[in-house]
């Protein structure tokens, strides 16, 4: 399955934020970098299940809200105690203000 | 005579760790007071002003405190220069290592991770180890056989809570695991906590901190003087006192195995001195609800949701009055807790966390 999902209105996320996305038992998170730019992730923190809609972003950085762990959310990439698993990331589109992510299988 | 053996066990590896895992207390979903994003968000934002600020104050002043006491040895003057040394040194480093080991307390990373680094060392807790421990210590708060860091533990040992006002304890049980740490040696109850691939770093600090207390040893004997060690080392033992003060209070007498920071955690008024050293980790609730927020943000935090949380204890007095009575019930039922009082404006607890402790404590 390759298709793309409709997940929110760009407008529903602000510039440096992020938002939750549930779709087919399975849960993301959005975001909005401060360049405009959308990206996708897992929605769990690799450290513990905790969700990353609830943390704050920082530039390139959403940083868990249970232990402060960190992650670059464009690339995935664990950047910060606790966390040492990457999140996985999905390809993004934006189409006439929506939001599209792709999911892999 | 019949010893009735505690039912609960404080090893991270014993029974009751088994327990709350089965159970599903361990890393279970927690409380917390809904606040709307907006206003959260304004309380996550970072700064490094506040804490370049307080960082700088507490640095130019355990100098100075620190060379006035070095220039006046011998005299009898140098003890109030060195008992206000050793507050910053042995108790200060308390707040600093916790809030810069969150990453919360500048904006800059590597200004967080510098005062961490010297903050540790001066309060003798393995960075790397005390990372994780901490990180614990968040996931499964005052949960028995989780969490490594429960001060006074049921039925309380008194002797050594007093002891720990010296730092003695504590600073023997830390120099224990440095030399263990130095040897390549990492204990059973850290590999819980601490993941593989960390180990080696735990090790490679250990041996620096070794090297530096070796050198400040042969430093004193080589001076025929105690001074390089009431300046390095010792200020954790005659420092410690406003740490074990401040620090009984989070989570003393009150319920152990919920999954509320309201019933387990005590938020206290302090005067500004006291946080100052202590960073705001006064607002205990407010910080394990919420360890997102930055110390200089959780007075505001409080206001935002004070009608949620339990009263706070007015002051350090108050919160002692409260704590001293519950742990000495708990020395004859260790089963004993404070249920602190909910205003009438929060949302009630979910008394399933508490109710089997709760009848037990009656
Ligand atoms: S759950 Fe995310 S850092 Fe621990």
């Amino acid at each position: 399955m390759s298709d793309w999902i409709e997940a929110c209105a760009a407008d529903d996320i602000d510039e440096e934020d992020v938002l939750r996305f549930d779709h087919a038992g399975r849960t993301f998170a959005i975001y909005r970098s401060p360049e405009d730019e959308f990206f996708a992730t897992d929605g769990l923190c690799t450290h513990e299940q905790i969700h990353l809609s609830q943390g704050l972003v920082m530039g390139d950085i959403i940083e868990c809200p249970k232990h402060n762990g960190r992650f670059n959310y464009k690339t995935g990439a664990a950047r910060g105690a606790p966390v040492c698993v990457n999140l996985r990331t999905y390809p993004v589109k934006v189409d006439d203000g929506k939001v599209f992510i792709r999911m892999a299988d | 005579m019949t010893v009735t053996p505690s039912a609960r066990d404080y090893s991270l590896v014993g029974e009751s760790a088994r327990r709350a895992v089965e159970s599903g207390l361990a890393a279970a979903e927690w409380y917390h007071t809904d606040i709307p994003r907006k206003q959260m968000k304004e309380l996550m934002q970072r700064s490094d002003a506040p804490a370049i600020r307080d960082t700088a104050i507490w640095l130019g002043l355990l100098v100075a405190f620190g060379a006035a006491g070095a220039a006046l040895w011998g005299s009898w003057w140098c003890v109030p220069f060195f008992l206000c040394y050793g507050v910053l040194y042995g108790s200060a480093t308390d707040a600093r290592w916790h809030e810069c080991g969150h990453g919360t307390a500048f904006k800059t990373q590597w200004m967080n991770d510098a005062v961490y680094q010297i903050a540790c060392f001066m309060i003798m807790r393995n960075p790397v180890t005390w990372r994780w421990s901490h990180t614990r210590h968040h996931t499964d708060t005052v949960i028995v056989g989780r969490d490594p860091e429960i001060a006074v533990m049921r039925p309380p040992d008194l002797l050594r809570v007093v002891l720990n006002f010296f730092g003695l304890l504590d600073a023997w049980h830390a120099m224990v695991d440095m030399v263990r740490n130095a040897a390549g040696v990492i204990g059973k109850e850290e590999a819980t906590f601490i993941p593989e691939s960390e180990q080696p770093r735990a090790i490679r600090i250990a041996r620096i901190w070794l090297a530096i207390y070796l050198a400040t040893i042969a430093l004193a004997l080589y001076l025929g003087s105690w001074l390089p060690l009431m300046l390095v080392g010792l200020p954790r033992l005659y420092g410690a006192w406003h740490h074990v003060l401040t620090g009984l209070l989070q989570h003393g007498g009150l319920a152990d195995n919920v999954v509320d920071h309201r019933l387990n955690s005590r938020t206290v008024l302090m005067n500004p001195v006291s946080r100052f050293i202590y960073w705001n980790m006064n607002y205990h609730v407010e910080h394990h609800m919420f360890p997102m927020v930055p110390y200089h943000a959780l007075p505001r935090l409080h206001e935002m949701i004070k009608h949620d949380l339990p009263a706070p204890s007015q002051s350090m007095w108050a919160g002692y009055r409260e704590m001293l009575p519950a742990f000495l019930r708990q020395l004859r039922n260790e089963d004993y807790f404070i249920k602190r009082e909910l205003p009438p404006t929060a949302r009630p607890y979910r008394e399933e966390f508490h109710s089997e402790a709760a009848l037990a404590a009656q």
